[in-house]
């Protein structure tokens, strides 16, 4: 039976072929547009760390003044970052299994061969837990001790492509690199680290793509002046600079093993808070916050909102086209009030005639999943063409294949199913009597 | 036209008159808000930055050793200008598009709130000039007014500088209905007078607000190792005017890094790119909705005409005229798409509410909604036309016999 009704489809289908290819070609871009920006967005909101990300959190405080009166480069709300007083304090009391904090930066790479040309490499300025606690793999060598950065030590870790480029397949541990006018010697390479996004990095438009290059300690690169990249917010009226308590411009992460230690770590933040205020600072109500790396992202906004954008306006496409599609097989269907009454005088069941109607349109529907599969590759080859740091995650996995084709059907099934069953409800007796 | 029984004929089609209404609400909502976003892009992507933007190209210097940058750039731009074609030069540290910001509140009272902040463009003297900013009231900076920025005591230039040059958009911000030129603000710790106004000049990045020429200009020279020199040529003359000067800094001093080689429209459209790519769907978007909407009104009228034929038939009959079907078809589309549009509109304002909460898109103005509603009226006649005309032509005894 299943073949027949197939048949039937088919000739149904060509009785209307304009219309046919319309409805196969309306589903079809509806669904390519969909699946096209739900990959995009799938692949940007991946796991940065599979498996430690649990494990990570921002602590955020809030040392601004109540009423601010001269915003010098200055944000509203709670900042996102910590100003070096507060991320020293934080880092010396030692109250998480780990905590490093951090900033970006851009240095001048200068190649050890005299004719070649200085090139900016990005990299991050951090303290020794950083590669621990984000469970970094060394190819050679290792990260730095606490003690090396009370010291100012002027090491460098470099990640593989800046090694490579360095000093080719040679190992690099002991060799000297010429940052900006300093030498750093070379303590570990790291084998080819790039989380998805950056996600300890100041969260903006540049955390999708190209990885740091160089990782070297946070008081070595205040002491040498070096530039920092970021937002470095300020406020009060005396000159700040970077030391000062009254300008945000660090990140800090921590690394909290059990659900109770991240109860403790809040409750710390908490009396840090009052803690501060005793000294006069923190005059805002204390409202420590401690968000888990997932929850970071998702609140700092990484996936940019242009891009959501483009999702909802794809699935409002799609639903547009459902719609239509159900609509123009419902009238289609009830056209044939005729042809189902006389099947169904003569003996065919409801049940009969759901199935022929619902296999019509499933035959819509898998051949408008098809050309959605098309659209859907044809639209991660444009999104590819973009000059962003994401373009080069927009590629289609497993997980996405089978979910365009579970899209696809399941579109068509649910708009088939409707107009099969208002078909397969037809009065025969009512319908034989006018004809 | 009799509205009672066309009543009753569609209300035998509930379910899919119901469906086609819901299409085009769902249409004329997202039709009006795409319409909106395309519209508040392409006035981001027209907006005027003030510059001659045809004429300039644009190099940027970042020196590997600190020492004495003034005199760095004294002598670096006596060798640009002294490359064929060049009419004019300048060192500067901010411009339209280059991303780099550095805004200050900007009180109109020694110690008082400040109410914007506005960005601080410093270079050398002549950038006026160079960049073809328009002087609409006042005068260009004198020559003893220029200071370093200081950069390395925190820009603390901006606590000494006697004199700013504001845009109009500023003036009139910070002095509302009232003469600027000469009035004295306070971004830093002293009174600046304002001596100057010019036309346009855009900030570094826009934003979505009002606030987009926020721009003052400050005779204050950039004493950082990063550095950006504006050229201005002729349109012509452009690449091997940026090819000439890359190697003019190179030769002068190796010890730097020479990038961002381009001219102003390289550095305006790659800023400009992701606007423009998303106008590029918007229209796609909005194009494709009202052609599946159309194809579903078309699709369903020449289903329905099809169903009628004996209908039409006996109304033909019993003296109903071709423009009496016409019209009976225009009339039903009417009330249905009209349904659909009065609910689309109601739609797209909740639709507006949503997007404003997540996206920070300003309201929609009230005028796209009844323009969102006659278009798909418009569309709706379009697409029901082909098979009311049709229906108008069938000949009533052919469709009597029950052919």
């Amino acid at each position: 039976m299943p073949a027949y009704y197939f048949a039937l489809a088919l000739r149904s289908l060509r009785r209307s072929a304009a219309l046919t290819a319309l409805m196969i070609l309306a589903i079809g871009l509806g669904i390519g547009a969909s699946m096209t920006m739900l990959t995009v967005l799938h692949v940007m909101s991946g796991d940065p760390l599979p498996g430690r990300s649990g494990l990570l959190y921002v602590p955020q405080l809030d040392p601004q003044p109540l009423e601010r009166n001269t915003p010098r480069r200055a944000a509203p709300g709670m900042p996102d970052s910590l100003t070096w007083v507060d991320a020293a304090n934080l880092l010396q009391a030692r109250r998480a299994d780990r905590q490093a904090a951090m900033a970006g930066g851009s240095l001048a790479v200068r190649p050890a061969q005299e004719a070649a040309q200085p090139f900016f490499q990005p990299g991050r300025f951090v303290t020794a837990d950083f590669f621990p606690m984000f469970g970094a793999p060394f190819r050679a060598g290792t990260g730095w001790t606490a003690q090396d950065d009370a010291q100012r030590a002027r090491v460098v870790v470099l990640n593989a492509e800046l090694g490579r480029r360095l000093f080719g397949d040679a190992s690099a541990i002991g060799r000297t690199v010429r940052l900006k006018d300093t030498d750093f010697r070379v303590v570990g390479v790291l084998d080819d680290w790039r989380p998805q996004p950056t996600f300890y990095a100041q969260i903006d438009s540049r955390i999708f793509g190209r990885p740091d290059q160089f990782f070297l300690p946070l008081q070595t690169a205040l002491d040498l002046k070096f530039d920092f990249s970021g937002n470095y917010a300020c406020w009060g009226s005396d000159g700040g600079g970077r030391s000062s308590d009254h300008c945000t411009w660090l990140q800090f992460w921590v690394q909290l093993d059990s659900p109770a230690k991240v109860r403790a770590y809040r409750d710390f933040l908490a009396d840090y808070w009052r803690g501060q205020q005793a000294h006069g600072r923190f005059p805002r109500p204390p409202d420590a916050r401690l968000h888990g790396l997932v929850e970071w992202l998702a609140l700092q906004r990484a996936i940019p909102g242009d891009l959501r954008l483009q999702l909802w306006l794809a699935l409002g496409f799609l639903g547009v086209c459902m719609v239509n599609i159900v609509g123009l097989l419902l009238a289609k269907f009830l056209r044939r009030s005729g042809e189902i009454s006389v099947r169904r005088a003569l003996g065919a069941r409801r049940r009969d005639i759901f199935v022929q109607f619902g296999v019509e349109s499933a035959v819509i529907g898998v051949a408008g999943g098809m050309l959605g599969l098309a659209v859907a590759g044809l639209g991660l080859w444009s999104v590819r063409q973009r000059p962003d740091g994401y373009a080069q995650l927009a590629q289609m996995d497993v997980a996405m294949l089978l979910g365009t084709f579970a899209l696809a059907i399941g579109a068509s099934v649910l708009a088939g199913l409707l107009p099969a069953w208002r078909a397969c409800r037809v009065a025969p007796a009512l319908q034989l009597k006018t004809r | 036209m009799q509205l009672r029984p066309m009543l009753a004929s569609l209300s035998r089609h509930r379910l899919t008159v119901l469906l086609l209404v819901l299409q085009v609400t769902f249409t004329c909502a997202i039709v009006c808000n795409v319409a909106f976003m395309i519209a508040q892009r392409m006035a981001q992507v027209r907006l005027p930055s003030g510059l001659a933007e045809n004429e300039l190209v644009t190099i940027e210097s970042d020196s590997l050793d600190d020492a004495r940058p003034l005199a760095r750039h004294a002598a670096d731009l006596a060798a640009l200008r002294d490359i064929p074609g060049v009419v004019a030069a300048a060192a500067v540290d901010a411009l339209p598009f280059n991303g780099n910001n550095w805004s200050n509140g900007v009180p109109t009272a020694p110690d008082a709130p400040a109410r914007l902040t506005a960005t601080a463009f410093n270079g050398t003297p002549g950038e006026l000039a160079t960049l073809g900013l328009r002087l609409l009231e006042g005068r260009d900076f004198l020559p003893g007014e220029y200071l370093p920025v200081d950069s390395a005591h925190d820009w603390s230039g901006l606590d000494r500088v006697p004199a700013t040059i504001v845009t109009k958009a500023l003036a009139e911000r910070l002095f509302p209905g009232q003469d600027a030129l000469g009035r004295l603000v306070y971004p830093g710790n002293g009174p600046v007078r304002i001596v100057g106004v010019v036309e346009h000049l855009l900030r570094p990045r826009l934003r979505d607000d009002a606030g987009n020429e926020d721009s003052m200009l400050f005779p204050m020279l950039p004493d950082a190792g990063n550095v950006v020199y504006v050229l201005r040529t002729s349109p012509q003359q452009r690449g091997q005017v940026l090819e000439r000067a890359a190697q003019v800094l190179r030769q002068r001093d190796g010890n730097r890094i020479v990038h961002r080689a381009q001219t102003f429209e390289q550095l305006r459209d790659d800023y400009l790119r992701h606007d423009r790519t998303m106008i590029g769907l918007l229209l796609a978007a909005a194009t494709g909705l009202l052609l599946v909407t159309a194809v579903g009104i078309a699709g369903l009228a020449s289903f329905w005409v099809q169903q009628r034929r004996r209908a039409i038939g006996i109304r033909r009959a019993v003296g109903a005229t071709r423009g009496d079907i016409l019209r009976y078809f225009q009339a039903e589309n009417f009330l249905i798409v009209g349904g659909g549009a009065i609910l689309g509109m109601a739609l797209a304002g909740v639709l507006n509410a949503q997007l404003m909460a997540y996206y920070e898109l300003p309201r929609l103005p009230l005028a796209y909604l009844p323009a969102g509603a006659a278009a798909l009226w418009l569309l709706g006649q379009l697409a029901v036309l082909g098979p009311a005309l049709r229906a108008a032509a069938l000949p009533p005894a052919m469709v009597m016999r029950g052919d």
